[in-house]
């Protein structure tokens, strides 16, 4: 492994890596716009420049492999001239409307332009004019203006998709990213040329103009769109809340992690967070008598549930879970079915018929969790339970997040079954054809406004945390699963998550050893999982060894 | 005059033919190297201190002997025929004229980097070329010279400067934008289709059947100390007659005016562009430099392609150089930031200057700019331009001043 110094700060790296990683692990950064780990190497922006010594002029440091012996100085008085000059280039054509620009506040050109260019302008003449507010696809806006050409969306349609909608048209400063004949950005994964897009060329149409980005807070969370569980990043507006109409979840970003979903997401995960402010949110207990339904309050909700179940026999009960649910609140249904010795337990209802997994992350099992209800033991198939709800065998049925009435179920046999209920109890988070007909429907918190953890379909226990408070009266699954095994005398397990994932830990061998704190921001394996890595893009692996 | 070895079948009727080429010795080179050793192909190339007249001025044995010993896969041997210098227009003549000696010289150098696959990238605009020499080629095939271990594609180009750059023309060869790649890896590493590769100029290729016929020391011998042979100016702008004219690297710049007829009418020399449009220019004192490729870089200028521009008293320098920034300006990849972006920007302002809106610190300005992004790409394509950009100000700033208002 070669050995280097870099500014006076030795470092030993795997062979092969470029000057830019090398010295971020020294903390130092080597400012640089077309370069991206997950892409290959472009050389273009020129602005990654470094001296070595022995070398008779600065060199890109993303071109260049560190090797033994190397040193390496980011800023010598010429590499910082260099900078300097590289950011004139960038910003001659550039329109400078950083007023009315999405990408303000967090746009590279505005950090670097602070950081190493400070010139005073000398570009006196008409700018080039380029199309602005081009729609790409679905969710990108392109204004080719501000783009600074450094062909990291065309390299990730290449390279990571493999789709190839964008290439880069004309020459010299009439340059400008578009799209070939025909095509449109609209791959399941074009979100992420928005990320990678280092200034304000392309725009997020969902996102843009909602909000401005320095009202945004972050919390390290994990999409809960498919059993893939990629890392992200909630954007959260808590600041300005007559922004965007209300809106709370302005937006998501791929977090990275290299063992799940590299520095991706998919647009499905990506775009699919509009439940959390949807007008359809329960957010207080409510209670159906006859065709009305009314606002109530926790303590007659709980009471009427907790009643329930001591009236009815264990066989008379059945549960519905759902893989929607974290393992927390699996596990704390998991107690309750204990408790009163219910048998009847299930999670699994069919599968959307057009779902299938894509060749990248998106899986066809659209719930984050199915493998923790596996594991925890609820994750069986729910045709049993309702089968024998048609029967009139169940008297209480309590079901989570589902609507039995969707039309992947066989909608007449269904509402049949529910009719023949004599309570009927529905959690969750987004009402439906279900919670209209419940007898008692309970608000649950949707996944940004609580912690949990879900497992995903490689057996990886990730964690989500916090960004926003419950709406109404809502509560985590498993709160309200507790405060009903309060009600029934159980012992109290916690006021937490965590408290619920460390009973959790101690008493299912799959899940035994972890904590919160293991877990952190990149995840365990459940035991017996091996460890996993994010998949092969589709890009990569169609590409022959010829261009390899 | 010299002996000519790059022109010697151009006055011949009907030189372009394989009847024609064979009757004066074609192919008797190619015939000699298969009983020799490719390494030792390699040697004789290196010691006719040949040198590639594109215009970088690489020594062709030592770029040869840069394929990797161990590669087992395909090599390359990819034919620079996108003449597209400003200036230059003497691979037209090889491609029209002695197609087959290009072949030989591809068979030649072929051997002596074990490659099995040539590529000949002919430059769009070139169509009376371009069916030359594919008839040539079709003549070779019908002839078994190919096809037996060694092969010829034709690929035209579609109008681009920069797919003359080296990387650029693998690029666009690949079937990708004529955009240079940047290096490591090099070519002869890793080149076209990821495979060694070399590219040589259509003029290097066709020194080598002469050299390997007649000897490494013979072709050294007409030329410099550094520089091996002769090679083909093309001389153009106010001279009596401009031309092609072949003659050794030795030769003076004011020799080489004399050759072409002197100064046309009464016409008084001002400047010369000695090497294609990136060669800085020369002042009408400047003409007593050595025409090879030390010679010139010790002038501050470089030899590049040989095509030799002649302006008289009549030229306007700030013209000359605003036609030049609109080139670089049109012809730039647009791939490296500081030649995509400045390129426009220094057009912009010598378009003005002559124009009658300049301001003298605008010239401060260019030249500043040029220095700034000078070495910083990817490619020497700016590297080309800023040559020009600085010494056509530098030299003659005073007719630049002039122009300008304030």
């Amino acid at each position: 492994m070669p050995k280097l110094t870099i500014d006076g700060k030795e470092i030993e790296v795997e062979a092969g890596t470029n000057l830019i990683e090398a010295a971020r692990r020294l903390g130092i950064e080597v400012p640089h716009y077309c370069y991206h780990p997950g892409l290959s190497i472009a050389g273009q922006c020129r602005l990654c420049m470094v001296d070595i010594e022995k070398a008779p002029r600065p060199t890109i440091a993303c071109n260049t492999q560190a090797t033994d012996g190397m040193v390496v100085h980011t800023e010598t008085d010429r590499v910082k001239e260099t900078r300097r000059s590289m950011m004139e280039f960038h910003l001659i054509n550039h329109p400078l409307d950083c007023p009315v620009c999405d990408q303000a506040g967090e746009c590279w050109l505005q950090i670097y332009y602070m950081k190493h260019g400070l010139y005073d302008p000398r570009m006196t003449d008409e700018k080039v004019h380029k199309p602005k507010a081009v729609p790409l696809g679905p969710h990108v806006m392109l204004d080719a203006e501000r783009c600074i050409l450094c062909s990291r969306c065309v390299r990730f349609c290449d390279e990571i998709t493999g789709t190839g909608e964008l290439g880069i048209f004309n020459r010299g400063d009439h340059s400008e990213i578009g799209l070939f004949p025909g095509r449109d950005l609209e791959n399941n994964y074009s979100g992420n040329v928005v990320d990678i897009c280092p200034v304000g060329a392309l725009t997020d149409r969902d996102f843009r103009f909602q909000v401005r980005v320095w009202y945004l807070d972050t919390t390290k969370s994990i999409c809960p769109g498919c059993a893939r569980g990629c890392n992200v990043d909630v954007h959260v507006n808590r600041k300005r809340p007559h922004h965007a109409g209300g809106r709370r979840v302005a937006r998501l970003k791929p977090r990275f992690n290299a063992a799940v979903n590299a520095w991706w997401i998919c647009d499905v995960g990506r775009y699919g967070f509009g439940d959390v402010d949807a007008d359809t949110r329960v957010t207080f207990p409510q209670r159906r008598t006859g065709g009305e339904s009314a606002d109530t309050d926790w303590d007659d909700a709980l009471a009427a549930v907790a009643d329930a179940l001591r009236r009815y026999g264990p066989d008379e009960i059945a549960v519905l879970a759902s893989p929607k649910q974290s393992n927390e609140d699996l596990f704390a249904i998991k107690r309750l079915c204990e408790l009163r010795g219910i048998s009847q337990v299930a999670c699994r209802a069919p599968a959307p018929s057009t779902a299938a997994d894509d060749d990248f992350l998106l899986r066809a099992d659209r719930h984050p969790n199915t493998r923790g209800a596996e594991l925890i033991g609820v994750g069986g198939d729910a045709a049993g339970i309702l089968a024998a709800a048609r029967a009139g065998r169940i008297k209480l049925l309590w079901v989570f997040e589902h609507d039995l009435l969707q039309p992947n179920w066989p909608a007449a046999e269904t509402a049949q079954a529910l009719d023949r209920v004599e309570m009927l109890v529905w959690s969750g988070t987004n009402g439906n054809a279900t919670s209209a007909r419940a007898h008692r429907v309970l608000p649950l918190a949707a996944w940004v406004e609580r912690d949990g953890t879900f497992t995903n379909f490689l057996g990886r226990v990730q964690r989500f945390r916090a960004a926003v408070q419950p709406l109404g009266e809502a509560l985590a699954g498993w709160d309200v699963v507790g405060r009903v095994l309060a009600t029934l005398g159980a012992p109290a397990i916690g006021s937490r998550a965590e408290h619920w994932f460390r009973e959790l830990a101690k008493s299912m061998a799959a899940f035994g050893g972890l904590t919160y704190q293991m877990i952190g921001d990149g995840g365990a394996m459940v035991a017996g999982a091996a460890p996993t890595t994010a998949p092969e893009p589709p890009g990569r692996r169609a590409r022959s060894t010829v261009t390899a | 005059m010299a002996e000519l070895v790059l022109m010697r079948n151009f006055a011949r009727a009907n030189s372009h033919t394989l009847a024609v080429y064979r009757e004066h010795g074609g192919y008797a080179a190619w015939d000699k190297a298969q009983q020799m050793e490719p390494a030792a192909l390699v040697d004789t190339v290196k010691q006719s201190n040949l040198r590639g007249l594109g215009g970088a001025g690489f020594p062709t044995g030592a770029k040869w002997s840069f394929i990797p010993k161990n590669h087992t896969g395909p090599v390359y041997l990819v034919v620079n025929a996108d003449e597209g210098e400003p200036g230059t227009f003497k691979d037209r003549y090889l491609l029209e004229k002695d197609p087959h000696a290009l072949i030989e010289g591809m068979l030649i150098a072929a051997r002596a980097i074990r490659s099995a696959l040539g590529f000949v990238y002919v430059r769009g605009e070139y169509v009376q070329p371009w069916r030359r020499f594919s008839a040539a080629v079709k003549e070779a095939y019908d002839a078994r010279l190919l096809g037996k271990g060694f092969d010829i594609v034709v690929h035209r180009g579609a109008g681009a400067y920069i797919c003359g750059e080296e990387t650029g023309l693998i690029s666009s060869l690949e079937g990708k934008k004529g955009w240079p790649k940047v290096k490591p890896p090099f070519p002869a590493i890793k080149g076209a289709f990821a495979q060694p590769t070399i590219v040589n100029n259509v003029e290097t290729l066709c020194c080598v059947p002469p050299i390997i016929d007649r000897g490494a020391a013979w072709f050294a011998g007409l030329g410099t100390k550094t520089q091996g042979g002769t090679r083909m100016y093309s001389v153009s702008g106010r001279v009596k007659q401009p031309a092609v004219y072949e003659t050794s690297v030795s030769i003076t710049l004011r020799q080489l005016i004399e050759q072409a007829g002197g100064m046309s009418h009464s016409g008084r020399l001002k400047a010369v562009v000695p090497g294609g449009g990136s060669a800085p220019i020369l002042t009408a004192d400047e003409i007593d430099v050595v025409m090879d490729v030390d010679g010139l870089k010790a002038a501050g200028s470089m030899i590049g392609s040989a095509g030799v521009i002649v302006l008289d008293e009549s030229a306007s320098i700030p013209e000359a150089l605003m036609v030049l920034a609109r080139f670089y300006a049109h012809e730039s990849c647009g791939q490296c930031t500081p030649c995509r972006e400045s390129t426009g920007w220094i057009y912009k302002m010598v378009h003005r200057i002559v124009e009658g809106h300049g301001r003298k610190d605008d010239l401060d300005t260019i030249i500043d700019v040029a220095k700034r992004g000078a070495g910083t790409t990817i490619c020497a394509f700016y590297d080309g331009a800023v040559g020009p950009y600085i010494s056509y100000i530098q030299k003659f700033r005073s007719e630049f001043e002039t122009l300008c208002r304030s």
